[in-house]
C-alpha cells in the first residue's frame, strides 16, 4: 500500500532525536507526531526499540563503470539493490567518459542505464577529463538543464584524465561562476607514473606495486595543491576518496585556515587498511586495488574516523566500483593494468556505526550527519533528502543498534567473489528500509524493482557551500596603487632579446599542458614567440636614456630619498 | 662594553706579545669603530712590522703573514680565546704563545669576536634579463660582499633556455675569474631539460667542481619544469651526488593570476606581490618535498620568503625528509608592504621572486625558525637592477626585472634580527651565515671554520657597532637599497680574505680577479651519509606468489582506453622546450596493443571456473 505508519521509534536527525510516529503517503513524509490520525488500511511498522534515520546517501559510486573495454561488475540494478540492503536510499554516481567524447552524450548514456535499472533514487556527478574551452558550454548546459551541480577533475592518470594546474584553475573558475561543486581526485599523476615505471623495472608486478607506486605523500601533495588552486580561484573544493592520514591532515589544516573545503573518506578507508596488498593470495590482494590506495598504515581507519567525528571530514561515500577476480586478473602480470575499485555501497552505514558510534566517537546525530544530511546539504538536495521532516522524501531506515551482522561475500548482494571487509563484525544493522515510501527491506527480505529509482536533479549555488564564497567574492577585489606616471629613465631593451617575453605573453597556453587532447589542435598555436616583439609593443615608449638622470633633475615620483 | 674577562685578556696581552719578538712598537694606525666610543672597549689595532718587511709590505698594505692576537674565536660549536696565525692564505696555528716568524703584521683584536668569513650561498651577479645584466657584476658584487663580512659567494649560472649548461658555466667562470675579489663557487641552474643534458651534468660534477643545480617550478613556458621532469632531474642529480636546489613557486597559477591582475588594470609593482601570493610558494615547496622524499634525495629550497613556506619545511623536517631552507637577507630584514609604495621606483626595487611577503610578521618568524634550526642557511639572492632597468616594466609589472640587494647587508641583518634580539647566540650565527653552507655544499672544513689548515677567510666582528644602511654609503651600484634607513647592530671591523686584509676601517683593499674558483666535490657527507643508509634500508621487495592461474577476463579487441600509464615515457609535459620536438611523438595509442602483448596470454575463460576446481592461490576462502 502507499500509506505507511511507523510507530514507536526514536527519530534521529542530525540536530536532535525525539520519539514520534511517522506517517508516509505517496512517497513523502506527511505527518510526524504522536497519535496521528491515519486512513484505514495503513500498513503499520513497529519500530519499538529502534531508531528511525533519514536514509543514507552514498555520494560516490561508480556503477556500470567502463574500464578498458570492461564494465564494473555491479551495474545500477545490482549496485542499488546492495545499497538499499545496507540502508542507503540514494546514490550519486559518477559519469566518467573518455577524453574527447561529449559530456552531454555521456550524461544521457548514464541516465539511460540508471533510469531503467536503479532501484533507489540517484543523482549524477560528471567527471571532466581534460579541459578545453568548448567544455565550458557543456558544463553550463549540464548545470542549467540537466540538474548536475558537481564536477570531478583528475590530478592523476597521466596522459589520460589528468589536468594540469592551469587547467584546473580554469575549470575551478568556470565551476565557481556556475555555482557548482568542484571535486578532485587528488593524487600526483606525474610522480605515480614515474614510480610505476621504477617498480615495474624492479620486477614488482603484483598488487603490492599498486600501493608502493602511490604512497600517501603523493595523495597529500595533490590535496594541498588542489586546495591552493581552489583558494586562488575562490571555488569550493570537495576532495573525493580521502584515503590516508596525510591527506586528511592537510584538509583539516586548510579548514582551520578558512578554506571552503570538504573531504570524503570512503567505506574502505574507514573500515580496513592496505596491509592486504601484501597478501599471498593474488586474488585477495587485487580485490583491494583502488586509487588512491588504501593506506598500509593500520592506524589510518582510526584516525579518519576521529576526523570524521570532529567535523574535519564531513561526508562518506563508498566509491563502489567492483570487478570480479577474472576482471582484476587482466593485470595479473602488471599491477598497473588491474582495474581499480572496491566494494562498499552495502557496508558503508554499518561500518561507520561500528567504527564511530559503537566506540563512542560520535553520537547517533553525528552519524546521520556524516552518512546523509551533510551530503544532502553540500549537493543541494536538503531538506528533500537527509532529514526526517514533514514534506521530505520518505527515504527512511529503521536501524537496530543491538543487532549484529558479519560481513561476508557469501551473504552480500554483490556480483563479486571477494568482499574487502570479509569477516568484519558490525553492531548496528538496518532492519527495515523504506525507499520513496515503499518498504524495500523487511525481515531480511529485499523486494526491489529495477527502474523504481528516479533521477534527483540538483540546483546550483547550494547555500551550505556558496554563502561564504559569495561573501568572499565581494571582499576579494584587489586595487592597484594610484601613482603618477613613471617618467624617469628607462633602460633600453636591446631589440633582438634572446630571452623570451615573460609569462603574460603566453596566454593560458590552451592545453600545452600535461595532457594533450587527442584532437591535436593548438599545439603550434601559442603565445611563444622568438621575435623581439614584446607584450607592450603597442604602448608608445619613451626613447630610453641609459641611467643618466633626465635634464632638469628628477621628478619627485622617482626621487630616491 | 667590555667584560672583565676581556680586560684580563688585554692586560695579559703584553706578556705573550713578546713571543713575536720583532714587533717593537705600535706603528700602524689605530682602527676604532665610529669615533663616539672612546670610553668603550678599545678598537682593533693593526701593527706593522719594522724594517725590510715594512718597505715590502707597505706598498699594498698586504702581507702574507698575519697574526691576530687576543681575539675570541667563534666556531659553530664553541668559542674560545686564542691567537691566530695566518700564512699563505691558510690558518697555520691557533693557540696561545704562538711561535711565529719575524716580520709579521699583527692585529690586536682586543677580545673581539673572530669568526669564519660569511658564505653567501645565493647571488646572481651576472643574471641576464632581456639583454640587460644586473648592475652589480662580479667585481662590484664581491666588493660589497667583502665590505659586509662575506668572504665567499656561490653564484648562480643561469643559462638561457636551450643553450648548453657547459658553455654558460664557462662564460660565468671566465667572468668571475677576471672580476671576482673573493673566493667563489658556482651553482648551475637547469633552465630546460633537454637531450644530452645528462652528459653535461656529469661533466660539470666530475670535472668542473659543480655539485649543486637549481631547478625551477615557476616561470611558465620559460624555465618551469613539470613534475615528471622534476622527478627525472632529481633522480639523475641524486645519482651524481649533487645538491638539488629548487625555486619553489607554482608557475601555472602565477601565469593565471598575472593575466587576471593585468586584466583588472593593475600594472604597478603591487601586482607582482598580488599575483604571487605566499600560498603558491608554500604549495610548490610541499610538492618539491614530496617528489624528493619519493626519490629519497636531499632537497634545498632557495629563497624562503614566507611564513607558510617556512612552516612547510619545518613540518617536513619533522617527518624525516632531508630538506634545507634558505631565507635571504630581504625576507629576514624587511617585508613586502613596500610594494604598495606611492614611489614607483621604490616599490619596483623590492621586486623579486618569490616576492617579499606583505605580512609584516614574516621576518620575525623566519628569524625564529633560523634560530631553532628549521631553516639552516642564509643567502642574499643579490641581483639588483638600476631604477632605469626596473623601469622596463613601468607599464607592466611582469616585465620588471627581478632581484634585490642584500649581499653586503646579510651578516649585519642576521646579527641585528637574530643575535641582538637574543634568538640565537654567536655560534649559531656562525652556523647560519657560514658553517652550514660550507657543510651542505661540501666546502667544510676548508671554509666555514676557524681551524688549522682552513682557508684564512676570517672576520673580526664588532657586535656593538651600529650601522645605518643607506644607498649613500653602500658598495652596490644600485640607487636604491631595500633596507634604506635600517639601523643595525653588529658589523665587521676587519675582513681577511685568503689571508689578506681586504677591509679595515671602512676601507676596501681589493684587486679585481683575486678571488679563486673553489671546486666542490659531489656527495657531501652532511647530506649523503643519511641518504646512503636510507637507500640501503629502503629497498623495495615484491611478494613472491605462485602464478595466478585463475580465469582472466578477455578484453574486447578494441578497448576504448589507451594503454595505461607505464607506457608513457618521460613525457613532453607542461613546458615544451623551444625546439618543438616530440609533440607528435607520444606513446598514446588508440590501437589495441597492450604493454604485455609480448607475454603469451592464456586464452581467457570468462568467469567460468577452470575444470578441476580452483587452485589454492586463487581460492576465496
Amino acid at each position: 500500500s502507499d500509506q505507511l505508519l511507523i510507530k514507536g521509534g526514536k527519530i534521529v536527525n542530525d540536530d536532535q532525536s525525539f520519539y514520534a510516529d511517522v506517517y508516509v503517503e505517496d512517497g513523502l513524509i506527511k505527518q510526524i507526531g504522536e497519535k496521528l490520525s491515519v486512513p484505514d488500511g495503513t500498513k503499520t511498522i513497529d519500530a519499538y526499540g529502534q531508531i528511525v534515520l533519514p536514509g543514507g546517501i552514498d555520494v560516490h559510486t561508480r556503477l556500470q563503470m567502463p574500464v578498458m573495454g570492461m564494465t564494473s561488475a555491479d551495474d545500477f540494478y545490482q549496485g542499488t539493490k546492495a545499497a538499499l540492503a545496507g540502508g542507503t536510499t540514494m546514490i550519486i554516481d559518477h559519469v566518467c567518459t573518455d577524453a574527447g567524447t561529449s559530456l552531454l552524450a555521456a550524461y544521457e548514456q548514464w541516465r539511460g542505464s540508471a533510469d531503467s535499472q536503479a532501484c533507489c533514487d540517484y543523482s549524477l556527478h560528471v567527471d571532466v577529463p581534460r579541459w578545453h574551452e568548448s567544455l565550458k558550454e557543456e558544463l553550463e548546459a549540464l548545470v542549467k538543464d540537466k540538474g548536475v551541480n558537481s564536477f570531478l577533475v583528475f590530478m592523476a592518470y597521466k596522459d589520460k584524465l589528468q589536468c594540469s594546474d592551469a587547467q584546473m584553475y580554469e575549470i575551478f573558475c568556470t565551476i565557481r561562476d556556475l555555482g557548482a561543486i568542484a571535486q578532485v581526485h587528488a593524487e600526483n599523476g606525474d610522480i605515480i607514473d614515474e614510480e610505476q615505471k621504477r617498480l615495474l623495472e624492479l620486477g614488482i608486478t603484483g598488487p603490492e606495486g599498486h600501493v608502493l607506486s602511490r604512497p600517501e605523500e603523493v595523495e597529500a601533495e595533490a590535496v594541498y595543491r588542489a586546495i591552493t588552486i581552489a583558494k586562488q580561484a575562490n571555488c569550493p573544493l570537495y576532495v573525493t576518496k580521502v584515503m590516508s592520514r596525510g591527506a586528511a591532515d592537510v584538509l583539516a589544516q586548510a579548514k582551520r585556515k578558512g578554506t571552503v573545503v570538504y573531504g570524503e573518506p570512503i567505506t574502505a578507508s574507514l573500515g580496513t587498511d592496505g596491509s592486504h596488498y601484501w597478501s599471498k593470495n593474488w586474488a585477495k590482494a587485487a580485490a583491494f586495488v583502488t586509487s588512491p590506495p588504501i593506506s598500509p598504515d593500520p592506524t589510518t581507519p582510526d584516525h579518519l574516523t576521529s576526523l570524521l567525528s570532529c567535523g574535519d571530514l564531513q561526508v562518506t561515500g563508498s566509491a563502489h566500483c567492483t570487478f570480479t577476480t577474472a576482471q582484476k586478473a587482466v593485470g595479473k602480470d602488471n599491477f598497473t593494468l588491474i582495474p581499480e575499485g572496491t566494494n562498499g555501497v552495502e557496508e558503508r552505514m554499518s561500518i561507520i556505526w561500528e567504527k564511530c558510534v559503537v566506540p563512542g566517537k560520535m553520537d547517533e546525530n553525528d552519524f546521520v550527519a556524516v552518512t546523509s544530511t551533510n551530503a544532502a546539504k553540500i549537493f543541494n538536495c536538503y531538506p528533500r533528502k537527509g532529514r526526517v521532516a514533514v514534506g521530505s522524501d520518505a527515504d527512511l531506515v529503521l536501524w537496530n543498534p543491538k543487532a549484529t551482522k558479519i560481513i561476508s561475500a557469501k551473504t552480500h548482494h554483490l556480483n563479486v567473489e571477494y568482499n574487502i571487509f570479509e569477516g568484519t563484525e558490525c553492531r548496528g544493522v538496518p532492519t527495515v528500509v523504506i525507499s520513496r515510501g515503499k518498504v524495500v527491506l523487511e525481515d531480511n527480505t529485499l523486494s526491489v524493482t529495477p527502474g523504481a529509482g528516479r533521477f534527483v536533479p540538483r540546483k546550483t549555488f547550494p547555500d551550505f557551500v556558496y554563502k561564504r564564497i559569495k561573501a568572499r567574492n565581494r571582499l576579494a577585489e584587489v586595487h592597484g596603487v594610484p601613482r603618477g606616471l613613471y617618467d624617469g629613465p628607462v633602460h633600453e631593451v636591446i631589440a633582438a632579446t634572446k630571452a623570451v617575453a615573460p609569462a603574460p605573453a603566453s596566454r593560458i597556453a590552451p592545453c600545452a599542458g600535461k595532457a594533450q587532447a587527442p584532437p591535436v589542435r593548438n599545439l603550434h598555436q601559442s603565445g611563444f614567440s622568438l621575435s623581439g616583439s614584446q607584450a607592450d609593443d603597442h604602448i608608445a615608449r619613451r626613447t630610453a636614456q641609459k641611467i643618466i638622470a633626465p635634464p632638469g633633475g628628477r621628478s619627485n615620483i622617482t626621487s630616491l630619498s | 662594553p667590555g667584560s672583565a674577562r676581556r680586560h684580563d685578556m688585554l692586560d695579559g696581552g703584553d706578556n705573550y706579545s713578546e713571543t713575536a719578538s720583532d714587533i717593537s712598537e705600535v706603528s700602524g694606525s689605530v682602527i676604532s669603530s665610529p669615533g663616539d666610543r672612546e670610553d668603550k672597549t678599545p678598537g682593533v689595532e693593526i701593527r706593522y712590522p719594522m724594517g725590510k718587511e715594512l718597505l715590502q709590505g707597505q706598498d699594498n698594505g698586504q702581507s702574507d703573514r698575519l697574526l691576530i692576537k687576543g681575539g675570541r674565536i667563534i666556531n659553530d660549536d664553541h668559542s674560545f680565546y686564542a691567537d691566530l696565525y695566518l700564512e699563505d692564505g691558510i690558518i697555520k696555528q691557533i693557540g696561545e704563545n704562538l711561535i711565529v716568524p719575524g716580520g709579521v703584521k699583527t692585529i690586536e683584536a682586543n677580545g673581539r669576536m673572530v669568526i669564519p668569513g660569511g658564505i653567501d650561498v645565493n647571488t646572481y651577479l651576472q643574471k641576464p634579463y632581456q639583454g640587460m645584466t644586473a648592475v652589480d657584476d662580479f667585481y662590484q658584487g664581491t666588493k660589497a660582499a667583502l665590505a659586509g663580512g662575506t668572504t665567499m659567494i656561490i653564484d648562480h649560472v643561469l643559462p638561457e633556455p636551450g643553450s648548453s649548461l657547459l658553455t654558460s658555466f664557462e662564460k660565468w667562470h671566465e667572468a668571475a675569474d677576471t672580476k671576482s675579489c673573493c673566493d667563489y663557487s658556482l651553482h648551475v641552474d637547469i633552465t630546460s631539460w633537454y637531450d644530452g643534458i645528462r652528459e653535461e651534468l656529469e661533466i660539470l660534477v666530475q670535472d668542473k667542481g659543480v655539485n649543486s643545480f637549481q631547478v625551477y617550478m615557476a616561470y611558465k613556458d620559460l624555465y618551469q619544469m613539470s613534475d615528471s621532469q622534476l622527478y627525472e632531474a632529481f633522480t639523475f642529480l641524486k645519482s651524481l651526488g649533487a645538491v638539488i636546489l629548487v625555486h619553489a613557486e607554482n608557475g601555472d597559477l602565477i601565469a593565471q593570476e598575472q593575466k587576471r591582475i593585468l586584466e583588472m588594470g593593475i600594472t604597478g609593482p603591487e601586482g607582482h606581490a598580488l599575483s604571487r601570493p605566499e600560498e603558491l610558494e608554500a604549495e610548490a615547496v610541499f610538492r618539491a618535498i614530496t617528489i624528493a622524499s619519493r626519490i629519497n634525495c636531499p632537497v634545498y629550497i632557495t629563497k624562503v620568503m614566507s611564513k607558510s613556506a617556512a612552516d612547510i619545511i619545518a613540518l617536513a623536517r619533522k617527518k624525516g625528509p632531508l630538506v634545507f631552507g634558505e631565507p635571504i637577507t630581504a625576507s629576514l630584514g624587511t617585508d613586502g608592504t613596500h610594494y604598495w609604495s606611492k614611489n614607483w621606483a621604490k616599490a619596483a626595487a623590492f621586486v623579486t621572486s618569490p616576492p617579499l611577503s606583505p605580512d609584516p610578521t614574516t621576518p620575525d618568524h623566519l628569524n625564529s625558525l633560523l634560530a631553532c634550526g628549521d631553516l639552516q642557511v642564509t643567502g642574499s639572492g643579490h641581483c639588483p637592477y638600476s631604477t632605469a632597468q626596473k623601469a622596463v616594466g613601468k607599464d607592466n609589472f611582469t616585465m620588471i626585472p627581478e632581484g634585490v640587494n642584500g649581499i653586503e647587508e646579510r651578516m649585519t641583518v642576521v646579527w641585528d634580527k637574530a643575535v641582538a634580539t637574543g634568538k640565537m647566540d654567536e655560534s649559531q650565527f656562525v652556523a647560519v651565515t657560514s658553517t652550514n653552507a660550507a657543510k651542505i655544499f661540501n666546502l667544510y672544513p676548508r671554509k666555514g671554520r676557524i681551524a688549522v689548515g682552513s682557508d684564512a677567510d676570517v672576520v673580526i666582528w664588532d657586535p656593538d657597532k651600529v650601522k645605518t644602511i643607506t644607498a649613500k654609503s653602500h658598495k652596490s651600484a644600485v640607487e636604491y637599497n631595500i633596507f634604506e634607513g635600517m639601523e643595525c647592530h653588529g658589523a665587521p671591523l676587519v675582513v681577511i680574505s685568503q689571508g689578506k686584509i681586504v677591509f679595515e676601517d671602512g676601507n676596501l683593499h681589493v684587486n679585481k680577479g683575486m678571488g679563486r674558483f673553489i671546486p666542490r666535490k659531489p656527495f657531501p657527507e652532511y647530506l649523503y651519509q643519511r641518504i646512503k643508509i636510507r637507500n640501503k634500508v629502503g629497498g623495495l621487495q615484491g611478494v613472491s606468489r605462485g602464478m595466478y592461474d585463475g580465469p582472466v577476463y578477455e578484453i574486447p579487441a578494441t578497448p576504448k582506453y589507451a594503454t595505461p600509464a607505464p607506457s608513457t615515457k618521460s613525457s613532453p609535459a607542461k613546458n615544451q622546450p623551444p625546439p618543438i620536438r616530440n609533440l607528435h611523438q607520444s606513446n598514446f595509442s588508440l590501437s589495441g596493443a597492450q604493454i604485455d602483448d609480448n607475454n603469451p596470454r592464456r586464452t581467457g575463460h570468462r568467469i567460468v571456473a577452470p575444470p578441476g576446481g580452483r587452485s589454492n592461490i586463487t581460492s576465496l576462502g
